[in-house]
């Protein structure tokens, strides 16, 4: 605590001025951009008198439309941050060798690896899935919201605290240094007596807690609310993935909400699991992250698997081959993540017979990833195969993917991974599935879906470029660092002593400016795509494409569907095509759906109040944040408003007014 | 064809790209790294044999099937063939199954807990050959290593004469680092409380890099130590510099090195407390701790109630039952 009148101290807890990292050049630069930026922004708003808007359209909307897409806007402004992270340490290592120290010193150079990692995965990698979910999965099984709206814009917001209290630590105190994991001994108490470690607690605990409220809430809404004759086997390939990822997602992440508990007990309380000394047991945290960890991984993968098993067929004008081995390869993958947790670690001397195990079933997993990829192969033979921009991701994932693959078997072959393991190789590798499997995947989704959302698609120009110089750009940026790893070198490093190194890392650097002219083509894209919107606007099905999202309106209507679709084949919108599908114009119902409500926003905030509390031991309020959020969950229980009805005019309305057709000639890409 | 010259293909390629850099993980020169590395390399060809085609064929079929290619037959509603499908699961499950053999065996050969059988490829080790001891510490942030034969201990600087097979035990003060000499052998954590070992080999005489793998705060960037293969002359020789040059390691000496310190310059000791390895390893260098294996051995026969312990009669609820703690070994 700091020296100072009792009072404050019981105010403040530990936080006091000196918290704030003034003596940090970089970091106070990055505060006043973000400030600037951030009373810009506000600044318009208010101008536009957009607040209201804002509050009553989106933040408050149980829609899972508009969940999905302020998921997708969550993510790619953390994609910003995280990338941000990855430049600085690109540069660190190509200057940092010799007598040069670089321009981070350890101290902070940890933390930047740490927030690099954990918001990409966290705070990028998650709310795109969540998105895409969100976004698509209930349009595709002809549903008009998930089963618990409400829950779901709690889920949304709750993310949002996390990354709330991630972006805070940047400003006010510092983040754990203990990597993304947060290990100990590097993440316990006598190690990491600062507030950095448990920003990263409060922040994955908030967070955690949303993202399993959503697993619960796809399960029930895949299982309950299919429309009438979607069987299990008749659900697109997208919502099967996402059936599979919601169900890892329930049943691992309660596994990281514990894991992080005893943490914070040791950290809080002083108890001993994860401590070096007095009984407590590293491994044992080793154990039960990863016994997460490996799970999370395939809960990122399996909904872009499904996302390409969409997009492949559609621009092939083809049924997708072998349906049934992709669901019997999704659910193996989903079964068989649990059994391969110790390949994180097998130099932690687990003995042979242990580390065989894990090996072969890791080496298991590749059985039914090749076989998608074969299917997916399978796919475009005899097909017309259409180069749009969401096809070039999925062609790009397809070959980057494939490589990246063998390196994880290579890595899962337990004596080579002694040789391997923690070295650059592996960053190489991880970061070879997840660009090119998930981000790809982000890309390729967001330039398929993006018409349905807006009712205009992206400009191609933009978007081809963007993909050009992300696929050239990873491996101009990770070609290096796997031939780095063959050399031995080791990661985490923020200096370096071997001069014939550093060409490496130039390279690798120069690969990570590549990726960064990806990500701003990206931005261009969308900017001149809401531009140009007039001239690139679409009707409901600019794909010719294959699954019930496509049937409906561009955007969809709040309700989806005036008529609930029935389902006689799997690829129910072809189906429907092919029959001849006539929409009704008329007879419409009246229909109930669920109110918009502020609650969500209220708990996630009361949230974040009680997690900074917590981490500047600011005792009062985190006792009264907590108090006041059970008593706002519990006022909420007797809101007895929450249905909104559209009479049978509105939908007419909706139905007669909606974008259906094609309106200019962009929409015949 | 054999592993060798199979390698001599593999690396042609890379080596042409990459004349003058040291891919040390592929040409290393201690026989377990040796051995490791030829498994990853062969994996690699195993695996080839189905990615190369299929990389192939994503170009190929995505090509051939263009839109814009009319006279490519098409078919929109294939969608199944019993037969490719059992392809399409046999062909990496054929795959697996040889490279889960490999590994299987593979493994179990280059387990570190396993004492060499050879000390290089057509050369077994003799039956009757003694390893040399290594005891390794993790420190905040540098390496400390004790000869228990020669009675020598080192800082950051670690040697071994060519062809004798080394015995590693190792452990840590409060992190968890990896400890990697890429040339020598594959790595292995240091935990605090806990120990593991590994056995490897040295094949030529040089100076090699070792340091941590596994981040372990601020200073574990400057982890780095030199591990020099020597000739046996050259090794007494060094044992007998380190003799002449060092200092004591004794308790006051070790919980000064024991203060976080980073980029620590080498360090000999000709004479060290003979157990303090063990004294490290069961968290009990200070003199008021218990040692681990001690407060082990009581709990194992029902605590302190049971057993009165001379440092703590007090606590004891019967101090006439006095039986001795057995000493059971942490390892």
């Amino acid at each position: 605590m700091p020296d100072r009148p009792a009072i404050w101290n019981f105010l403040l807890g530990r936080l006091s001025l000196s918290s704030l990292p003034l003596d940090n050049t970089i970091v106070v630069w990055t505060f006043v951009a973000v400030a600037l930026g951030g009373a810009a922004l506000m600044a318009m708003i208010t101008y536009y008198k957009k607040w209201g808007y804002l509050w009553h359209e989106w933040f408050t909307s149980v829609d899972h439309k508009r969940l999905g897409v302020m998921y997708m806007v969550l993510g790619t402004v953390m994609l910003f941050r995280g990338f941000a992270d990855a430049i600085m340490m690109r540069s660190q290592q190509a200057v940092a060798f010799g007598s040069n120290m670089g321009y981070l010193p350890p101290h902070h150079y940890d933390q930047i690896f740490t927030a690099h990692g954990a918001i990409m995965i966290f705070f990028v990698a998650m709310p795109y899935i969540a998105g895409f979910m969100n976004f698509v999965m209930p349009l595709q099984i002809g549903a008009r919201d998930v089963a618990f709206p409400f829950l779901n814009n709690f889920s949304f917001w709750l993310t949002v605290s996390g990354v709330v209290l991630f972006m805070t630590s940047l400003f006010i105190g510092d983040f754990s240094h203990a990597g993304w994991l947060g290990m100990p001994p590097v993440s316990e108490l006598k190690q990491s007596p600062g507030p950095g470690v448990d920003y990263y607690i409060w922040g994955l605990q908030l967070s955690g807690l949303g993202t399993l409220l959503t697993g619960i809430n796809f399960v029930v809404t895949v299982i309950k609310m299919r429309a009438p004759g979607m069987t299990l086997m008749k659900m697109p390939m997208f919502t099967w993935t996402t059936l599979c990822t919601s169900g890892l997602i329930v049943v691992t992440f309660p596994i990281l909400t514990a894991t992080l508990f005893l943490l914070s007990l040791d950290r809080y309380i002083g108890t001993h699991f994860f401590t070096s000394g007095f009984g407590g047991n590293v491994m044992m945290y080793v154990n039960l992250i990863w016994v997460w960890g490996h799970p999370e991984v395939y809960i990122l993968i399996l909904p872009m698997f499904g996302l390409y098993s969409e997009i492949v067929p559609t621009f092939s004008g083809k049924r997708l081959f072998g349906y049934s081995s992709m669901v019997y390869a999704t659910a193996s993958i989903m079964i068989l993540s649990y059994l391969v947790w110790l390949h994180h670690f097998f130099t932690m001397g687990s003995g042979a017979d242990v580390n065989s195990f894990f090996a072969l079933t890791t080496m298991l997993i590749s059985i039914p990833t090749g076989a998608k990829i074969f299917n997916w192969l399978f796919t475009m033979y005899r097909g017309r195969v259409r180069f749009t921009v969401p096809m070039l991701w999925t062609m790009g994932f397809l070959f980057t993917f494939t490589i990246g693959g063998m390196t994880g078997v290579m890595l899962s072959v337990a004596p080579a991974d002694f040789l391997l393991h923690n070295s650059l190789f592996l960053v190489a590798h991880f970061h070879n599935v997840i660009i090119g499997g998930v981000v790809f995947g982000v890309f390729a989704g967001i330039n398929y879906w993006f018409p349905k959302a807006f009712g205009f698609r992206l400009d191609e120009f933009w978007g081809k470029l963007s993909f050009w110089f992300w696929q050239i750009g990873f491996w101009v940026a990770f070609g290096p660092l796997y031939v780095l790893g063959l050399m031995g070198v080791t990661r985490r490093l923020s200096h370096f002593t071997d001069p014939s190194l550093q060409i490496w890392f130039i390279i690798a650097a120069f690969g990570a400016f590549l990726i960064l002219l990806g990500i701003l083509s990206f931005v261009m894209q969308i900017y001149v795509s809401i531009r140009h919107r007039d001239r690139l606007a679409v009707g409901s099905d600019p794909w010719d494409a294959r699954t019930l999202e496509w049937s409906t309106s561009s955007p969809p209507p709040p309700y989806n569907f005036a008529f609930i679709p029935i389902v006689h084949d799997r690829d129910t919108w072809t189906d429907m095509k092919k029959h001849g599908y006539q929409r009704p114009m008329e007879g419409f119902n009246a229909i109930h759906m669920p109110k918009n409500t502020g609650t969500g926003v209220v708990l996630a905030a009361l949230g974040t109040v009680f997690g900074f509390a917590m981490v500047w031991y600011i005792w009062w309020l985190a006792v009264v944040s907590f108090v006041a959020l059970i008593a706002v969950a519990i006022v909420h229980t007797f809101n007895y408003d929450r249905d909104s009805h559209l009479s049978a005019e509105e939908v007419s309305q909706f139905e007669h007014n909606g974008n259906w057709e094609p309106k200019a000639q962009g929409a015949t890409a | 064809m054999s592993v060798k010259r199979l390698r001599g293909l593999l690396l042609l390629l890379p080596a042409l790209m990459l004349s003058g850099c040291n891919l040390v993980l592929l040409n290393p020169a201690g026989d377990v790294a040796r051995q490791q590395s030829d498994l990853m390399i062969a994996s690699v060809i195993l695996m080839s044999l189905i990615i190369v085609p299929v990389l192939i064929a994503i170009g190929i079929i995505a090509w051939r099937y263009r839109a814009s290619n009319v006279r490519a037959d098409y078919d929109a509603d294939w969608d199944h063939s019993t037969k490719l499908e059992l392809v399409v699961w046999a062909a990496p499950l054929l795959i697996i199954v040889m490279l889960g053999a490999m590994t299987w065996i593979g493994t179990h050969q280059l387990d570190p807990y396993r004492p060499l059988t050879r000390i290089s490829e057509g050369h077994p080790a003799a039956a009757n050959t003694q390893p040399l001891e290594v005891e390794v510490v993790s420190l905040d942030w540098k390496w400390l290593f004790f000869y228990p034969k020669y009675g020598i201990a080192t800082v950051n600087e670690l040697a071994a004469p060519v062809d004798m097979p080394i015995h590693f035990k190792l452990t840590s003060t409060t992190m968890m680092n990896s400890f990697f000499i890429p040339s020598l052998a594959g790595q292995i954590y240091t935990m605090p409380g806990m120990q593991t070992v590994l056995h490897a080999v040295i094949n030529k005489p040089g100076s090699y890099r070792g340091f941590s793998s596994n981040y372990s705060g601020h200073g574990f960037t400057d982890m780095r130590f030199r591990f020099l293969g020597m000739s046996q002359h050259d090794f007494s020789q060094w044992v007998a510099k380190v003799r002449a040059g060092g200092n004591d390691l004794d308790r006051q000496a070790f919980d000064q090195l024991n203060k976080p310190s980073r980029a620590v310059p080498v360090h000999y000791y000709a004479h060290f407390d003979a157990d303090l390895y063990h004294h490290i390893l069961n968290r009990c260098v200070d003199p008021g701790q218990m040692c681990m294996d001690k407060m082990m051995a009581i709990d194992a026969n029902g605590g302190r109630a049971a057993h009165g312990n001379a440092s703590d009669k007090a606590m004891s609820g019967n101090p006439s039952m006095t039986a001795p703690a057995h000493d059971a070994a942490a390892h």
